[in-house]
This record gives structure tokens, C-alpha cells and sequence, in this order.
């Protein structure tokens, strides 16, 4: 009989995922299915999936799952976890989700201190309407709505969204993340098993956010978007703790 | 029927009194309203409310005319509902703040409330100093009627001993 | 035995004896009380109170309290009702159980805080995007309140809906003696609930979202053969005209009372009319006004807007008798004898009347 050296964790589902070829998405859910599994939670799980590329996420975690309207998943993890506080809810969120429709929702999630666990996915871009510009796109960064690329006069520069986080005194954990490759792969999963452990222990707020790539919207092919992950958006967005409540890792 | 507006100022304590006149007529087995004025008046200016109590069901609880009972705790609430009294209707005047009324359209008792209620103790109770227009001059209820819906309101709360300061207050409005 | 509260406490503890563990609002003018009311009495009572970040929050917490099968409610104010319209349109097309109230004030855009029923199509037009309704409850007097709350939960986990109840300003600030008489809630099935236990049943999931579009459309065909048991089994109105009445006066919450004065004083004029309350606004009664007595022969749509109720009436009515209205707005309130008058106005044969005229802020079309 073969032997089985590698299977598909159980906290996927066997739904086919609708992501692009060389998105970060899949890893990423990858991710969190595994450590949901190994830490023993996933069938008492509530995943949020939000809307943009992963709004279909409530059908490939391996748990019961929900679809939030645009930015208010931290708003939909706070009625279900307040209700439910013996249970582990999770939203899933890219970065024009959480980080420009959904700022009130994310800020004042973490300001309350709630106990859930957010995932949030940076890749610098709105995927699924077209590649607009987001709050993360960098200066200069082509997109099509700053076909010119992105102009610090206009448009500001990029949100840092894990250092404004942390400034929240009741943000639990706050960690900033790349999937480009295995080592830092091997971080990240660590991260958010780290921020759903934060959760486990009631500790509050924990949020993961993962820099992401999007060859599609980039239009490049994958190899090279994941070059540009490292090239553009890990000077810019640096990597690391930004808050543990819990103590260094 | 009988149509009512308590008014004076922001902190007389003019919504507490129309509450316990409206209480009063519940335990009696009346039907009654309560409706206050709400919106920018509630901070600082003139207050009212309208307590309707009736044998019947109350349709529209608001008073705009017709008002058979006015207590008016300074003279802004003279001016205002003076010319809405009925012909005949009850205007209860806290002197103390209140210009003499000569309106021969209406029977006027004046107290000196906000002044009597100095002496008693406290300016906080020159509403309940009102209640005793209400004995001299209507037959809606009792003292005793007073008292028993203020120890209701009051009596499990820190705010139990203010009843014997309330009662002399009305006790004090009536001599 | 009786206790006198104002409309927004009795909404509250209502709520909370009906059930509601989980409530979310935001302070708005003038239904405070609630929002207040809850914050202490969830404490004691141990359910989930949180003053949202915006009404758009609080919704969206409701949205995610009714996904996990909690009885849970939110209210507002006009314009934070217009906020939470995104949020009700997904409960509504995820077919959550919620209760939205709404202690109205008068617009357009900030408007001001007193009382109005100019949210009459937000409420009963779905209010926010796609084809969806929310039953919705208007009622006249405090005790009703209380009632409407045990029914308004009671519908929403009954037939899977967001429901709402309507009342203005007025009705929420005054005091009326209350019977706090409860009900049990009805036993409703939630195993479609997504409260984390997919290790005893299989996973749920809660979505409004459908790619293609067969599937979509079924869905929504699915939620209209729902509102049309609505429509059937739970249209509520009170008609009190009878038998001589000449005109049928239409209207709904407090300003219906106000027409019961003014009946009475038709009345003692010699003029018989009668009124009919809708209690429901969605389902709208429209029935009632097939088969009104033969003597009727106006009807009379009185509201604090600048009519929008009355354009369910005329589908009512559907061309039997003619319809007339009057309304004020901007937190002004008809008298009585405003609508006494106009009975008067409506009655008198065609050639005494004055040439036809539009009075500007008088709600006269």
C-alpha cells in the first residue's frame, strides 16, 4: 500500500477554489485550515468571508461560515463571537475590505477589545472588481483607476495598516506576514495559529496580515509577482510583530 | 376629560410632577397620557408635558387647546399656554417666578413655590409645592394618593429619605 | 397590575422579555432611551449589549447575533435607518431573523427630531437594494408597542425575515398605563445557524450570494412564495367604519389617534366617518377597501408626510372611491380640527367649492 506522505488538510472543504493561478489566497487558506485543525477548534469555527476575491471563502473553510457585506465583517465576528464566546470566529479580508470600506468596522473592532481573529490578506489591490487602487497600493504602483501610477499628491501614501492597529490599546496581537516563500511561509503559519491561540486564551483582538500577491491585477506572471512582493512591498510594509499582549513569541 | 400642561424650566422637576399626576390617575383606574415636548428644549430651556386623563380611550395624546389645568412654574409658561386655556380652566402659577395673572377667563391659584420650597429645605422640591393647587383646588386625588406613588418611586431607593422632605413641601403649599 | 412607561422603555423590556439576548445600537435622537434601556438591563439580565461604532455596525452585528440563532434587535432613527439599509437588504436575502426599529423623525437629510412618517416607503418598499420586503408594524399606543414586540420577533424566526417596527417620535416619548403581559415565543427550528458546532451536524452556511443566476432566481422566488403567506396569514388593520359613515379616514401610529378626535368632533356635527388603522404597513390591507359599506364615499389618507401611504391606499381602492389627502410635515402635527375640516371640505358639493388651489406646506395634492 502507498504510503500517504501528503494530504489536504480537514479543514478545507473539497470545493474546487475560485482563485487566480500564483494568488496567495490558496496558501493562505491553507494556513488557516491547518492550524485551525492542529489546534483543535475547526468544528467549533465561524469563518466571515468578506467581499472581494475571497467572498466565496464561507464555502472552502471545512467550518460554518457566513458572507459579510463589504467591510463589515468584524461588525458580523462581533455579533456572532458576543453571542457565542465559547466559539472560535475568524473574518477573512483583503485590503479593500478591511482597509478602506471597512475601517470603522476593523478600528472599532479592535478598540473593544473583541476576541475574534482576523485574517487579512494585503496584496496591494481591489482583485476581483478589475485591479482599481487601493489604500495599499504603492506610489507610483499602475493600477486602473491610477493607470499613471499611484500619486502621493492625490492619493496619499500607502495605509500601514498593521502599525495603525497597534496603536489600539485593546489590540491583543497584531502581526504583519509574507507567504513568498517557505521560510517565511513557515512564519506565517505560525503567526496565525499564534492569533487564533490569542483567541483561545481570551485575550482579545488578534489580527494576521498577510503581504499577497495578485499577478492578475499586477499583471505579472507568478514568479515574478512574488519577486515583487520582496522588491516593493516588503520595504515598504516590514514585516514583524507589531503588538503581543501575550509577550514576545 | 382632563386636558393638562405642566411647564416651567429645564430642572424644575415639570416632567417628574406630570409623571406623578399621570401615575396617580393610572392607579385610580383612569386612562391617561403622558407626552413631553422633546428636542433642543430638553437642554437648559423651557420644558412641558401634556397629561391627558379621561374616563375613555385617549385618542390624540397632545394638548394645543382646550387645556383645563395649566402649571406653570415661570412666567415663559404663562405667556405660551395662557392663550390656549379653556374658558373656566385651572391656572396653577408658581408665583415666585410668575407675573399676577388678570385673566377673568380662568380661576388662577398662585403658590409661592420656588420660595416656600427655600424655606422647607430644598429649591429641588418647588414642583411638589405645586401638587397642593392640585388638592385646594380639584378633586383628581389625595395627599395620601401623593404619598403612596412616591413611595413606590422613591422608597427602595437612596432617595427614600427625600419623601418627608416632599411632603412637607406639599404640607407646605397648602397653608 | 398597570405601570405608566414611555413607548421606547416598553419597545425595550418587551424585547428583552420576548427573548432578545443580543442588542446593538447607536445613539440617535429619539430613541435614546432604548439604547439606554438596554445597557442596563442587559447587564442584569446577562445578554449582549454594545453601542456600535455607527448604525452601520450595529446592523451588521445584528446580522452576525441572528446567523449564530439568537432573538436579537436593533433600532434607530431615520437617517441611521437609512444607514442600516445595506445591512437589512443581506439579512433579508440571507433570510435572518432580526427586528429593526425605527422611533422616526422628520427629513429629508438631517431633518430634524421630531415626529414624522416619512420613512413609510423606506419601510414598506424594502428600503434598501433588490427585491425584498421586511414586515413591518406600526403601532398606536404604548401597550401595542409591548404586543407588537413579542409579534414582531415571533414573525421574523417564524418566516426566516428581518421585520421592523414603525413608530414616530411622539409615540416613543409618551407614557401610557402598560399591562406587561408575555407571551413564550414560538418554537421555531434553527438548525440552519451557524454557531460553530459543524462537529455535531453538518456545517452551515449563511449567505445572500448566489453566481448564477437560476440559482439566484430561485432563491428569490422562494423568498416571494414566503411573503405571500405573509400577505396572507399576517395583514393586520383595525377598520372601524361602519354602517352611515360617509367617509373612510385612513392612518397609522399616533396620528391615527388624532383622527379618532376628529371623528368625534365630525360627530357631534352630524357627520359620520370612520377610520381605518393599518397595523401592518407592509402587508398593506388592501382588501379592506373592497368591501367597505355602501354609504362610503370618500376616502380621506391623513399623514405627517407628504403622502406616501396614500399611494397604497389609491392601490387599494383601485378607482372605486375618490381619495384625498392631508398631510403636515416637518415634525408639524394636524390638529384634530385640521382633519375635521377637511372631512368638511370633501363632503361639500362640487359647485360650493372654492376654485382648486395647492397650499405649499400642507401636504394638499
Amino acid at each position: 500500500m502507498a504510503k500517504v506522505v501528503y494530504e489536504k488538510s480537514r479543514g478545507l472543504t473539497d470545493v474546487p477554489l475560485t482563485y487566480c493561478p500564483g494568488c496567495s489566497h490558496g496558501i493562505v487558506h491553507k494556513l488557516i485550515a491547518e492550524s485551525l485543525v492542529e489546534l483543535d477548534v475547526l468544528d467549533k469555527s465561524i469563518a466571515v468571508a468578506p467581499v472581494g476575491c475571497s467572498v466565496l471563502a464561507y464555502e472552502f473553510f471545512n467550518c460554518d461560515g457566513i458572507q459579510a457585506a463589504h467591510g463589515r465583517a468584524p461588525a458580523v465576528a462581533c455579533g456572532i463571537k458576543r453571542t457565542n464566546p465559547d466559539k472560535i470566529v475568524f473574518t477573512y479580508q483583503g485590503d479593500g475590505d478591511l482597509a478602506s470600506i471597512g475601517t470603522a468596522e476593523i478600528i472599532h473592532a479592535a478598540h473593544r477589545g473583541d476576541n475574534f481573529t482576523v485574517i487579512f490578506i494585503n496584496n496591494a489591490i481591489y482583485g476581483m472588481t478589475g485591479g482599481q487602487m487601493a489604500p495599499t497600493t504603492l506610489i507610483g504602483q499602475k493600477t486602473s483607476t491610477s493607470p499613471y501610477g499611484r500619486k502621493e499628491e492625490s492619493a496619499g501614501r500607502p495605509l500601514l495598516v498593521s502599525e495603525m492597529m497597534a496603536q489600539i490599546p485593546n489590540a491583543a496581537y497584531i502581526e504583519r506576514v509574507s507567504v513568498h516563500d517557505i521560510a517565511h511561509l513557515n512564519k506565517a503559519k505560525k503567526a496565525v495559529k499564534k492569533a487564533f491561540q490569542t483567541q483561545i486564551d481570551n485575550k482579545g483582538f488578534s489580527m494576521v496580515e498577510v503581504l499577497a500577491t495578485c499577478p492578475i491585477g499586477w499583471n505579472l506572471p507568478p514568479v515574478e509577482a512574488t519577486q515583487w512582493v520582496v522588491e516593493n512591498l516588503m520595504p515598504y510594509y516590514p514585516l514583524g510583530v507589531y503588538k503581543d499582549v501575550g509577550g514576545a513569541q | 376629560m382632563t386636558r393638562m400642561i405642566f411647564s416651567g424650566y429645564g430642572g424644575q422637576g415639570i416632567l417628574v410632577l406630570g409623571e406623578i399626576v399621570a401615575t396617580i390617575a393610572m392607579k385610580k383606574g383612569k386612562h391617561v397620557t403622558w407626552m413631553p415636548s422633546y428636542g433642543p428644549e430638553m437642554r437648559g430651556g423651557t420644558c412641558n408635558c401634556a397629561v391627558i386623563i379621561s374616563d375613555k380611550i385617549i385618542g390624540s395624546p397632545i394638548v394645543l387647546s382646550e387645556v383645563d389645568i395649566l402649571v406653570a412654574m415661570n412666567q415663559p409658561s404663562v405667556t405660551k399656554f395662557l392663550p390656549l386655556m379653556s374658558k373656566g380652566g385651572l391656572v396653577m402659577a408658581n408665583s415666585s417666578l410668575t407675573e399676577k395673572i388678570d385673566d377673568s377667563n380662568v380661576d388662577v391659584i398662585e403658590l409661592d413655590a420656588t420660595n416656600i420650597a427655600g424655606k422647607v429645605g430644598s429649591l429641588r422640591v418647588a414642583n411638589m409645592v405645586m401638587l397642593a393647587g392640585f388638592l385646594k383646588k380639584t378633586e383628581l386625588f389625595e395627599l395620601n394618593d401623593i404619598i403612596e406613588v412616591l413611595e413606590e418611586r422613591f422608597g427602595g431607593s437612596r432617595s427614600k429619605d427625600l419623601i418627608p422632605l416632599n411632603v412637607k413641601a406639599i404640607e407646605a403649599g397648602l397653608k | 397590575m398597570k405601570v405608566l412607561m414611555k413607548g421606547n422603555d416598553a419597545i425595550s423590556e418587551a424585547a428583552i422579555q420576548a427573548g432578545c439576548k443580543a442588542f446593538f445600537g447607536y445613539p440617535i435622537t429619539p430613541q435614546n432611551e432604548i439604547p439606554e434601556y438596554f445597557s442596563r438591563r442587559m447587564e442584569e439580565s446577562g445578554g449582549v449589549f454594545i453601542q456600535a461604532e455607527s448604525e452601520v455596525g450595529a446592523i451588521n452585528m445584528v446580522y452576525g447575533a441572528a446567523a449564530a440563532g439568537v432573538r436579537t434587535m436593533t433600532t434607530s432613527s431615520s437617517p441611521g435607518i437609512a444607514l442600516k439599509q445595506e445591512g437589512i437588504s443581506f439579512a433579508a436575502g440571507a433570510d435572518l431573523p432580526c427586528v429593526i426599529v425605527n422611533v422616526a423623525r422628520c427629513g429629508p437629510g438631517l431633518g430634524g427630531i421630531l415626529p414624522a412618517q416619512s420613512d413609510y416607503f423606506q419601510a414598506t418598499r424594502g428600503g434598501g437594494h433588490g427585491d425584498y420586503y421586511t414586515p413591518t408594524f406600526a403601532p398606536s399606543t404604548v401597550q401595542e408597542c409591548w404586543d407588537m414586540v413579542f409579534h414582531a420577533f415571533d414573525i421574523a424566526d417564524k418566516y426566516r425575515t428581518p421585520t421592523m417596527i414603525l413608530i414616530e417620535g411622539m409615540l416613543g416619548q409618551m407614557m401610557e398605563p402598560l399591562e406587561m403581559t408575555k407571551r413564550p415565543p414560538i418554537k421555531v427550528d434553527k438548525s440552519w445557524c451557524v454557531d460553530g458546532n459543524a462537529g455535531k451536524r453538518p456545517r452551515n452556511t449563511i449567505t445572500s450570494l448566489s453566481l448564477y443566476a437560476e440559482v439566484l432566481e430561485e432563491m428569490n422566488f422562494a423568498r416571494f412564495r414566503k411573503y405571500e403567506e405573509i400577505k396572507k396569514h399576517e395583514t393586520m388593520v383595525e377598520n372601524n367604519v361602519k354602517d352611515g359613515d360617509k367617509v373612510a379616514i385612513v392612518a397609522y401610529g399616533t396620528p391615527s389617534r388624532i383622527v379618532i378626535n376628529a371623528i368625534e368632533e365630525l360627530k357631534n356635527d352630524g357627520i359620520q366617518a370612520g377610520l381605518i388603522r393599518p397595523i401592518t404597513v407592509w402587508p398593506f390591507p388592501y382588501d379592506v377597501f373592497q368591501s367597505l359599506p355602501a354609504s362610503v364615499e370618500h376616502i380621506l389618507v391623513a399623514e405627517l408626510s407628504m403622502g406616501q401611504m396614500v399611494e397604497d391606499v389609491r392601490l387599494g381602492v383601485n378607482g372605486k372611491y375618490p381619495v384625498h389627502f392631508y398631510g403636515r410635515t416637518g415634525g408639524v402635527i394636524f390638529e384634530p380640527k385640521e382633519i375635521s375640516q377637511k372631512v368638511r371640505e370633501i363632503l361639500k358639493p362640487a359647485r360650493e367649492l372654492p376654485p382648486a388651489r395647492v397650499e405649499m406646506g400642507r401636504g394638499e395634492v
